[in-house]
């Protein structure tokens, strides 16, 4: 019996990749339809309906669902605005894309039973991945081997020799940290919905485990529930707040590729 | 966080060695074909259709609101005219009101002013006339006056028993009259 709880409360098994359907593979490689990608379906599949009944509705006076598409359009609009300037619209359709694909993600995570696909560093990598391509692809398009200048800020007046020993020191920084970006970008994403989808189900197991081990376990039930209730809120500030950051620093970084020298 | 994730992942490795399930890698082909197949898709219909067709609901809202405006603005200035007309000619017809009062009063004062010139030259004229047969009246009685005093003079001589000449009676009389 125990071992059927602790089974029940291994904080891993949720992130567990099961295969629904077999599919033959495509150049040797396995592409079966797991559970992760049957929840990925389900939130581009929800997301597209969201979307598409604002957008099909179309009134002039909206109704409340479809004020709500048009305030993640406007809000997604802004925010690009607000980082990269007009010119940064241009990639409008690749950001709301983003964060709303990273948004319902995590926001179907929180459904329990459900599978976050956002916990898994291959997807949030990938994503990661895409935008520094995109990134380093526009800005060599755009502006040349100008794009290299993001490295060496301009310093201003300044003596030759003092420009020489800044640059020294400032140019392997600048280039480190932008290795650094797509890995930072992947698992601050990856990170959070892991620790907090394990820490949800940690105190979750505790409460069964503390009520069918009695004694002591009576006190600490009650105290891991509130803990459950409080991290459950925290869970879904985290959920937006990260798909919010991920979308903002894309705009961050492609603001580099249309403008490099800041 | 991370350190909590270690601490989880040493605990579920300890207990039966069971890989950490982000890190496996037989399901990365899997993952990366759904990630790529579905969010391609996301963006294919998102960037297509869907965005497009709400930024011009959006857009749509803005030019019907300011389209509205201004024809509320364009009404508005159409109100302040109608309401000068107004106001013009009800100034207008007062001005007539009053000129056209003043010319009837004006007529209705020559027309006092006839009448009266009218009934006064006729009472004048009858009082002339009146005045005429007075002085006419007057004269004769007054010529009667001496003829009856002189008659009754004689007559009185008469009764006295004596008599005297007409005419010393007529110019006394006529010295006992005055002028006469």
């Amino acid at each position: 019996m125990n071992l059927f709880f602790y089974g029940a409360a291994d904080p891993m098994k949720q992130f567990e990749v099961q295969k629904w359907f077999e599919l033959p593979p495509v150049f040797g490689y396995d592409i079966s339809f797991t559970n992760a990608a049957g929840f990925m379906l389900l939130g581009v599949v929800l997301c597209i309906a969201f979307f598409s009944y604002a957008a099909s509705r179309g009134k002039v006076v909206p109704n409340r669902l479809q004020s709500m598409g048009e305030i993640g359009y406007g809000f997604v609009a802004d925010m690009i605005r607000g980082t990269a300037g007009e010119e940064g619209l241009r990639f409008f359709p690749f950001v709301f894309t983003l964060f709303f694909f990273i948004l319902f993600a995590n926001l179907i995570g929180m459904v329990p039973y459900a599978f976050t696909t956002t916990s898994h560093i291959i997807v949030t990598g990938l994503l990661a991945l895409l935008v520094i391509s995109i990134v380093i692809i526009f800005g060599l398009w755009k502006n040349g081997l100008k794009f290299f200048g993001l490295f060496a800020p301009s310093l201003g007046d300044m003596p030759i020799l003092g420009k020489i020993v800044i640059y020294a020191i400032l140019i392997p920084i600048e280039i480190i940290s932008f290795i650094a970006r797509p890995l930072t970008l992947s698992l601050r994403l990856f990170a959070n919905m892991l620790a907090g989808h394990i820490l949800l189900k940690l105190f979750a197991g505790f409460v069964v485990t503390g009520i069918t081990a009695g004694g002591i376990g009576l006190l600490v039930a009650p105290l891991a529930f509130g803990m459950g209730i409080a991290l459950n809120a925290l869970e879904f500030l985290v959920a937006g707040l990260q798909a919010y950051v991920f979308a903002i620093l894309t705009c961050v970084y492609l603001n580099d590729a249309l403008h490099p020298s800041h | 966080m991370i350190a909590i994730m270690m601490a989880a992942e040493a605990a579920s490795g300890a207990k039966e060695a069971a890989p950490f399930p982000p890190f496996e890698t037989w399901h990365f082909p899997s993952q990366v074909f759904w990630l790529v197949l579905l969010f391609g898709t996301l963006y294919f219909v998102l960037s297509r259709f869907i965005l497009p067709s709400i930024g011009n609901t959006l857009e749509r809202r803005e030019s019907s609101i300011a389209s509205d405006l201004d024809e509320a603005a364009r009404l508005n200035e159409e109100a302040v005219d109608a309401q000068k007309a107004v106001e013009v000619s009800i100034a207008k017809a007062h001005a007539k009101a009053r000129e056209t009062a003043d010319k009837a009063r004006a007529k209705i004062d020559k027309t006092i002013a006839d009448e009266t010139a009218k009934v006064d030259a006729e009472v004048d004229a009858k009082l002339a006339e009146a005045d005429g047969r007075i002085t006419e009246l007057r004269a004769e009685a007054m010529k009667n006056v001496a003829t009856i005093a002189g008659e009754t003079t004689e007559v009185i001589l008469s009764k006295l028993g004596t008599k005297a000449a007409k005419r010393s009676i007529n110019s006394a009389v006529k010295t006992a009259l005055g002028d006469g």
